[in-house]
């Protein structure tokens, strides 16, 4: 087996500008106020991850998921370390697909699949599978703009799904699909991982994660707080969530039931 | 945690041997594209498709759609033919002014649309730079070609023009346009990346770069000829003056597009020569190619730069976008 991604040390800083015209930074600066702050969003986040794995990446809501599946992803350059992946990478990133509002659902369809690196000639063969999955209908040749985030995410999904890649990436696709879909899509990723796809999975939900990965890493305010199993993983991070907010905990469960129960 | 690094991934694997239906395996690599405008040329389908989509998207919901890229020039020149041609009488002393003008108009214009959709660019597909990894000079470069398509049909229109007052093709004038263009090309895509770049960090710039369009109209012989610049003594009598006025990329574009279209069709009219050869200073500065050549090679230098400010700035795209 070869490695599929390689962090090492990553750590991306983020910067919060308070104010943004020259007015509001004059009358801070004169007030002695702030006039920017940085957090790191991932802070010195190592791990490996072997082709074929699949991985769960839990945490906190602001726990730096995201940010960290934008370094893999590519589109953002990590402050200090690295990040290495190999292979074509597909996937849904922070809810829902890059596609430009103002051009239609088809045209949107040719554009995410060229940007993922299949030819026109891949995509014409795929196209109608595509479609199909999505079941977005006559809404094909509408500007995506306009469409539901339900269909939106749909269609980034199919487009995802469908990409002959190497390393699959979904960030939490699951919370706006309905529950045909949801049924649908967790085939598909269960299909893709089968595959021997490496797959990095962000989810809130523990019971697809428990049946989708076979390793859970889980961050904390961008620190990576534990790397192993499955089941040990969960444990953890519901101790941390019942220590910050013990009223919350019937319903995590009762969600955690409902997203469970559609594996 | 402790990871050994492997930057060679052939040892240790397995022989590779690629199934039927798969890929071969690539290199462990950064997911973050570095390849600049090389990368752009390589993946030449998806800069296709960025293309068709800023020409769909440029006029979406105006009715006259891409007539508003023809509008806008004719417009100037109607209004510059009638004020400084007729009212102001350059057209009486400089032959075939309209051409002298148009030539300049379609190459200023090149490069303002150029410039100002490239700089925009980057945040108005901020949908995509944020999710999609993908070399990020994309966009600057599609709004390149983009400008480019339109400016055919005015080279048309000013290449008819030329031949219904006489123009006839020579060598040395067509490498002048040739070398013009290529200069407006390099030039405007060096600026396109440099300011796109800046205007995702502040939107002022697309601002900055509109005010700069204003002055691109007088700071080129466009509406007055070369040769009342060169023998007026504040500043064709000034050294310094002269040389920063020629130091201009843009100035030397548009002489050299006069070069070109204009300067053929004034053969024996007015006190010029006979013959095109002939005509040079004042009407065209001293050593026009070789000053064109000069401009040209510092463009592409500017540009390369430009691509090394932008390979800095892109990291925080998504972050700022």
């Amino acid at each position: 087996m070869a490695t599929s991604i390689l962090v090492e040390n990553a750590t991306k800083q983020f910067t919060m500008r308070y104010h943004r015209t020259i007015k509001q930074i004059t009358v801070a600066a004169i007030r002695k106020q702030k006039i920017s702050d940085s957090f790191l969003a991932v802070n010195d986040v190592s791990f490996r991850i072997e082709e074929g794995e699949s991985v769960g990446l839990m945490g906190l809501n602001g726990s730096g998921k995201s940010t960290l599946l934008k370094l893999v992803n590519g589109t953002m350059r990590p402050d200090q370390g690295s990040v290495l992946t190999r292979g074509r990478i597909a996937g849904l990133i922070a809810t829902g697909a890059g596609f430009h509002p103002q051009l239609t659902g088809r045209d949107n369809v040719y554009l995410n699949a060229a940007i993922l690196g299949m030819s026109e000639a891949e995509t014409n063969r795929k196209f109608d599978e595509i479609v199909e999955f999505a079941d977005i209908g006559r809404f094909l040749d509408t500007p995506v703009g306009h469409y539901s985030s339900g269909m939106f995410s749909r269609l980034g999904f199919a487009v995802a799904v469908h990409t002959d890649s190497d390393i699959f990436l979904i960030d939490e696709v699951l919370a706006v699909g309905d529950k045909p879909f949801k049924k649908k899509c967790l085939a598909r990723m269960q299909e893709i991982r089968d595959e021997g796809r490496t797959m990095l999975y962000v989810s809130h939900a523990s019971g697809s994660v428990r049946k989708m990965c076979d390793r859970v890493l889980v961050l904390e305010r961008g620190v990576l707080g534990y790397d192993g199993p499955v089941d040990e993983g969960i444990r953890y991070l519901h101790y941390e969530e019942d220590d910050d907010d013990r009223l919350d905990e019937s319903d995590e469960e009762e969600m955690d039931e409902e997203l469970g129960a559609d594996v | 945690m402790t990871t050994q690094i492997r930057t060679d991934p052939g040892v240790g694997d397995l022989p590779e041997k690629p199934e039927p239906g798969r890929r071969p395996r690539a290199e462990l690599a950064s997911p973050f594209s570095t390849g600049g405008l090389v990368d752009v040329v390589k993946k030449r389908y998806l800069l296709k498709l960025l293309v068709q989509k800023e020409i769909r998207s440029r006029y979406q919901g105006s009715v006259l759609g891409f007539m508003w890229s023809y509008i806008q020039p004719l417009t100037r020149f109607c209004m510059y033919f009638f004020v400084i041609g007729l009212v102001l009488g350059l057209h009486k002393n400089v032959p075939n002014f309209a051409i002298h003008m148009f030539s300049a108009i379609v190459g200023v214009h090149y490069f303002t649309e150029t410039f100002s959709s490239g700089t925009r660019s980057i945040v108005k597909n901020k949908a995509i730079v944020r999710k999609m990894a993908m070399p990020r000079e994309m966009f600057p470069v599609s709004a390149v070609i983009v400008s480019a398509i339109n400016t055919l049909p005015q080279l048309l229109i000013l290449f008819i023009g030329a031949v219904a007052v006489g123009w006839r093709p020579d060598a040395e004038g067509l490498l002048a346009a040739v070398l013009g263009l290529a200069i407006l090309t390099v030039l405007g895509t060096a600026l396109a990346l440099l300011f796109a770049g800046f205007n995702v960090f502040f939107r002022d710039f697309q601002s900055v770069v509109a005010t700069f369009t204003i002055f691109t109209h007088w700071i080129v012989p466009m509406i007055y000829p070369f040769e009342k610049l060169a023998s007026s003594p504040s500043i064709g009598g000034n050294t310094t003056l002269y040389t920063a006025y020629l130091s201009n990329p843009l100035t030397v574009a548009v002489l050299l597009l006069q070069r070109a279209f204009w300067l053929p069709t004034t053969v024996g009219k007015k006190g010029f020569p006979d013959d095109v050869h002939d005509i040079g200073f004042p009407y065209m500065p001293h050593h026009l190619m070789l000053l064109g050549v000069t401009m040209l090679v510092v463009s592409t230098i500017f540009l390369v730069l430009c691509q090394m400010v932008f390979r800095r700035l892109e990291g925080n795209f998504a972050e700022r976008l």
